[in-house]
């Protein structure tokens, strides 16, 4: 493959950065504001309300999460224009005004002093508005070093770690140097191969972030565990696919980042990235959904998912493309799976010849070709929480 | 080449992985050594399911378990070379 040409048509935002999808967003502030952004999204053609459980009494770093996760998912340049509609004004504003410094149109509609019905036929009479004017934005030419791509596997099993995962990692070694902005995570799974991964690091700033992010997550599971974790973390389809232990798994995990890359700095949960091009890690829970909410929230664009067993997981804005290297997996659950390197394990291709293969189709997906997970409408948001609410 | 059975991540490895299904007890297979491209034959003691643990050598309770060349766990109980590992004699070492 000739890298140093690849290109990809997305839509460049107003703030310079670009997106490979076109989405309106009805984004509820709070759990009591899902009914009316649904109504919003059934009024609309062209719209997507993103109800979620959460927004009510938070406080403190959960609180500020809470925020981030959702401005981010609504800055994400895969997203074109905002609803935004909460049960009041203050908390719907902060939203607002989080969004509106990408340039992109925002609205924020408050439920109180109006009740639900007169807020669904003024929010749609906007969303009709800004649904009609995205729809006329066009593709251009885009080069690969705008493009902001995440990485997190699931459902993983011992043919992640020989397979799907060194895919991936061929995908960022190849494309890190063009200079494209990546990101992993999943704090507790490189449990066993922490240090190895803290040797990936490309300052001892970054190394030293990376420890003790990894040390404060791991001292939260020895606060709260009643047993090894054994079905939690690996979870019962871990084990059922061979793996045994965290250790193995996180050696898996870990092959996602590729042989060579060093990762440039450590985020926290939805951040955004601040310093350039490069590779990221992002401090997030290990489950699925929980773990691309927080990466689309952070602004990235294009997903790759390694599975061993069958994640089916999707998400709302980001395109989740599923690699598996699992011969049963592709005879048994094709719908879900993007990118088949099961002839890695028969060695009927080469590491180099997935990697390519994967950067073939991503370029593809962000070219506008519907994923699996998008094609079955899976749109997982799942919030993180930090605590209980107030 | 043919398809192997196994697959083991480098040579230094005391674990393999199942690559195919339905390997079963006292049957001969082949085991590809990625790192160093070497291709090795044994006969298996147990069942082995797609993508569970074979040992490569006798292992005794107390034992590291070694993959990608790095510590992956434990031996709680014995295992002969041929055998199954996987959570009835393998646990963490975290947690």
């Amino acid at each position: 493959m000739n890298a140093s040409n690849l290109s990809f048509m997305g839509y460049r935002r107003q703030n310079g950065r670009v997106g490979i999808r076109n989405h309106v967003v009805i984004l509820p502030v709070d759990d009591i504001s899902n009914a009316a952004a649904e109504a919003v999204a059934n009024n609309i053609a062209g719209t997507l309300a993103i109800p979620h459980a959460y927004g009510r009494l938070q406080f403190g770093a959960d609180l500020d999460l809470h925020f981030r996760t959702l401005i981010g998912t609504g800055r994400n340049p895969n997203v074109a224009a905002v609803v935004v509609i909460g049960i009041e004004p203050k908390w719907t504003q902060r939203v607002v005004d989080g969004i509106a410094s990408t340039g992109k149109p925002v609205e924020g509609f408050y439920i109180e002093t109006y009740g639900d019905l007169k807020t669904i036929e003024r929010a749609s009479r906007v969303a009709a508005q800004l649904v009609k004017d995205a729809t006329e934005l066009q593709r251009e030419k885009c080069s690969i070093n705008e493009l902001w791509v995440s990485t997190k596997c699931g459902e993983s099993d011992t043919t992640t770690g020989l397979g799907s995962c060194p895919t991936v990692g061929n995908f960022i070694d190849k494309l890190d140097p063009l200079g494209i902005t990546s990101c992993f995570g999943e704090t507790s799974e490189l449990t066993g191969a922490e240090e190895v991964c803290a040797s990936r690091a490309a300052s001892d700033e970054a190394r030293a972030k990376f420890m003790a992010t990894w040390n404060a997550y791991n001292d939260m599971i020895n606060r709260h565990k009643t047993n090894d974790l054994s079905e939690s973390q690996p979870t019962a389809g871990n084990i059922a696919g061979g793996l045994t232990t965290i250790e193995e798994k996180a050696f898996g995990n870990l092959q996602k980042i590729g042989k060579k890359t060093r990762f440039i700095d450590v985020l926290t949960p939805a951040e955004e990235p601040q310093k350039g091009p490069g590779l990221y890690f992002m401090d997030t829970s290990s489950a699925a959904a929980e773990c691309v909410t927080l990466q689309a929230a952070g602004g990235f664009v294009v997903h790759l998912f390694p599975t061993g067993q069958g994640n089916v997981i999707g998400n709302p804005i980001e395109p989740v493309i599923k690699i598996t290297a699992n011969p049963r997996t592709v005879r048994t659950m094709p719908e879900h799976i993007d990118v088949d390197v099961s002839g890695l394990l028969r060695r009927e291709m080469t590491v180099e010849e997935a990697g390519d293969r994967l950067i073939e189709l991503t370029l593809r997906v962000c070219n506008g070709r519907m994923t699996c997970a998008e094609a079955l409408k899976h749109r997982e948001y799942s919030l993180t929480r930090l605590y209980q609410s107030a | 080449m043919s398809a192997p059975h196994f697959l083991v991540h480098e040579h230094t490895d005391n674990v393999a992985v199942a690559v195919q299904e339905g390997i079963s007890a006292g049957q001969k297979v082949t085991l590809w050594v990625m790192d160093t491209d070497e291709t090795l034959e044994m006969t298996v003691l147990d069942a082995i399911p797609l993508g569970h643990k074979l040992a490569l050598k006798d292992l005794a309770a107390g034992d590291t378990v070694i993959k990608y060349d790095h510590d992956v766990g434990r031996i709680v109980a014995p295992v002969k070379k041929g055998g199954h590992v996987h959570t009835h004699n393998m646990k963490t070492k975290r947690w």
